[in-house]
């Protein structure tokens, strides 16, 4: 797979620190487990946050080290590395959301040729995430973007003004972008998307007018 | 900028060097052979700047101490993850307890799973190049951090110890979100470049 859209490297940061909003987070984790070269920028990043971590006052701790609980708990012989085997088309990360193949997502059709598949969060109201199927050839709307969007694409591509996007390309957009994505003639394209989620009249109206928001 | 002024901190730069048991070393040991004691070392050593950290995540004392106890439990539960090669040992407990932080603190998932040993690029054995330059790694990113403007300090010191999104950041500063992560960028790319030609 040759990944050739990375990330923002603010973005990078942001999710070394572990301060994403979740939705985001989801996009990264999958794009980590597709790209070695980003996962190595991880592992320096995560450098800053040791370091600053290394830095700060130790705060007083009153209990001791907690041995009995310790000792009552055996180790997690899950922890052991096993190897993870491919089963499916679907990146290790999202399997645990949506199974292991992307032909078996409950996909609920939004459009002429576009399905798409809402991924639960723990908040919703800091994102949203979710799966989206667009048929060979197929535009969607011009967009701009409330917020933040990161898209993912996890099967066939898309083309718009900034390039072709194939299979583990990140999109990492800000607001200020707005694009016109074209799918695959051919394979059409399936993608994770993650849109920051503020709830806000004007985009509730939104949503009532156009199912398909975030495009 | 705190100076670098204690040598025995944990994780510093005697952690993965020769001289007495490193952390890393007591680490090895819980993993190797569940060794108690060197639990108690890395605990004494780790849990006043875990609960530090999660206090300044927002969190209070007892949760902060509730949270710190969890996240030395949980690197004795997953000690078996730890490979001394893909980091030290700080790095290591630094990333469980941010990923504790985002599942207790935040209450959400926290999907960039820990480091967990079978990437491709490095070998099953640390090699004293690769421990060499991961120390030295460590302390170039030190000195680029401290050379930082203030105003890409700040910032990153939002995100990484306050735990704040960019759009927070940009809430707390009253800064356009495109500000924030220009100043993000900066910074990355002074890190990015102090260790360039370590890999």
């Amino acid at each position: 797979m040759k990944i050739t859209h990375h990330p923002d490297p603010a973005s990078l940061m942001s999710c070394s620190a572990g301060s994403m909003p979740e939705a985001f987070g989801a996009v990264m984790a999958v794009h980590f487990s597709l790209c070695p070269c980003c996962r190595q920028e991880l592992s320096v990043m995560e450098h800053i946050g040791t370091t600053l971590f290394d830095q700060l006052m130790p705060a007083t701790v009153v209990r001791p080290a907690p041995i009995a609980a310790m000792r009552a708990m055996e180790a997690d012989d899950d922890a052991r590395v096993t190897p993870k085997t491919a089963v499916g088309d679907v990146p290790q990360p999202l399997v645990a959301s949506i199974g292991y193949h992307l032909d078996k997502v409950p996909w609920k059709r939004v459009g002429p040729g576009v399905w798409q598949h809402q991924i639960a969060l723990s908040d919703p109201s800091r994102g949203e995430l979710r799966l989206v199927k667009v048929g060979p050839g197929q535009a969607l709307p011009a967009h701009g973007h409330r917020g933040d969007e990161m898209t993912l694409v996890l099967r066939g591509s898309y083309t718009d003004s900034s390039g072709v996007y194939r299979a583990g390309d990140v999109a990492d957009l800000d607001d200020a972008f707005e694009h016109q994505p074209v799918a695959d003639a051919i394979d059409g394209c399936i993608c994770l998307i993650a849109v920051q989620g503020r709830l806000r009249f004007k985009s509730v109206i939104a949503r009532l007018a156009q199912p398909f928001t975030g495009f | 900028m705190i100076p670098h002024m204690i040598t025995a901190r944990p994780g510093g730069r005697g952690s993965n060097g020769p001289g007495p048991i490193s952390m890393a070393e007591f680490l090895q040991r819980i993993a190797e052979r569940g060794d108690v004691e060197a639990f108690r070392k890395l605990f004494q050593a780790y849990a006043p700047r875990v609960k530090a950290y999660m206090m300044r995540q927002g969190a209070n004392p007892d949760t902060a101490e509730e949270l710190a106890q969890e996240t030395l439990l949980t690197v004795w539960r997953k000690a078996g993850l730890y490979s001394g090669e893909k980091g030290s040992a700080t790095t290591w407990i630094f990333t469980i307890a941010r990923n504790l932080r985002i599942d207790r603190l935040r209450r959400e998932l926290s999907w960039v799973e820990l480091p967990d040993g079978h990437d491709e690029e490095p070998s099953p054995d640390a090699l004293p190049d690769e421990l060499l330059s991961e120390q030295e790694r460590k302390i170039r990113v030190q000195a680029a951090l401290a050379t930082l403007p203030p105003d890409q300090f700040e910032v990153v010191s939002l995100s990484y110890i306050e735990g704040l999104s960019h759009s927070e950041i940009a809430e707390r500063l009253q800064l356009p979100l495109g500000t924030v992560k220009s100043r993000m960028r900066l910074a990355y790319h002074k890190v990015r470049e102090s260790v360039e030609d370590l890999k």
